[in-house]
């Protein structure tokens, strides 16, 4: 089943509806890098809250994604790990490493506005002289 | 033993067949919480090695029981291919290590998530892992 990207200003939302079949999340993938181009977006926020597992093909392909899509200029921000998700994760030694994480799309927001926030002020230390 | 639950592994999508069968099957013996999830999550491991490796091969569920040590119930998992085999099941079962572009995770982390975990592999003739959890 097709994961739905929606835009919503400077970020998109790539919101799974359903259990995903390894097909789906390279489609997923593919879909991304190419809609970052098309609204020139700088922020990407990938909701798992309906996974019902995430086993390493699914981790390497979600760190596979953020890390493609840091590459094209945007960020990326995974929400939504359910407790018993995460805890089976931990218990493959599975790792989000250089990916954000938060707990809901809400604090997704938040993250991508204080991240892209951040590197706004670094990249302008003279703004507002 | 009881009926077995075969589901046929020849492609991704069969995966997730399996994993959602063996949820199933693991709320119907009475395991909860994040057991389930460990289960899904090693049926999903180990149905994927066979897609990686074997290209095909099957799941097998079924529900055992035991006297000994103590009477208790539980899920057995086996999957069986007719694949290359693993040449050094030793290595294989190292974390970390993979001859594919995996993490080198599927044995080693489907090992971790259950009780039980036995392998049986003849180079040319294929693999076999059988693995249980208990209910505690």
């Amino acid at each position: 089943m097709a994961v739905p990207v929606l835009k919503q200003g400077d970020y998109l939302i790539a919101s799974i509806q359903s259990v995903l079949s390894d097909a789906d999340l390279l489609l997923l993938r593919d879909k991304l890098s190419g809609s970052v181009g098309e609204f020139r977006s700088r922020g990407v926020i990938i909701d798992v809250t309906v996974l019902d597992v995430i086993d390493s093909f699914a981790t390497r392909t979600l760190r596979a994604i953020a890390h493609m899509l840091k590459l094209r200029g945007a960020e990326t921000v995974i929400v939504g790990i359910q407790p018993d998700v995460a805890f089976a994760m931990v218990e493959l030694g599975l790792t989000l490493e250089g990916v954000g994480t938060a707990l809901d799309l809400e604090e997704g927001l938040a993250y991508l506005d204080t991240t892209l926030g951040t590197k706004k002020t670094m990249q302008n230390p003279g703004h507002g002289k | 033993m009881e009926s077995e639950l075969h589901t046929e592994i020849q492609s991704a999508a069969d995966i997730v067949t399996a994993r959602q069968r063996g949820r199933t099957l693991a709320m119907e013996i009475g395991f909860a919480g994040v057991d389930v999830t460990l289960v899904a999550a090693a049926i999903s491991e180990i149905a994927r090695n066979i897609v990686d490796h074997a290209r095909r091969g099957e799941i097998v569920l079924s529900r055992v029981e035991n006297t000994h040590p103590h009477s208790r119930k539980g899920i057995q998992i086996v999957a069986r291919d007719e694949g290359p085999g693993i040449r050094d099941v030793v290595k294989a079962m190292q974390y970390g290590y993979s001859t594919r572009k995996g993490l080198g995770v599927g044995l080693p982390g489907a090992k971790w998530l259950m009780d039980d975990f036995e392998i049986d592999s003849q180079v040319g003739k294929g693999t076999t892992v059988t693995m249980r959890k208990w209910l505690h």
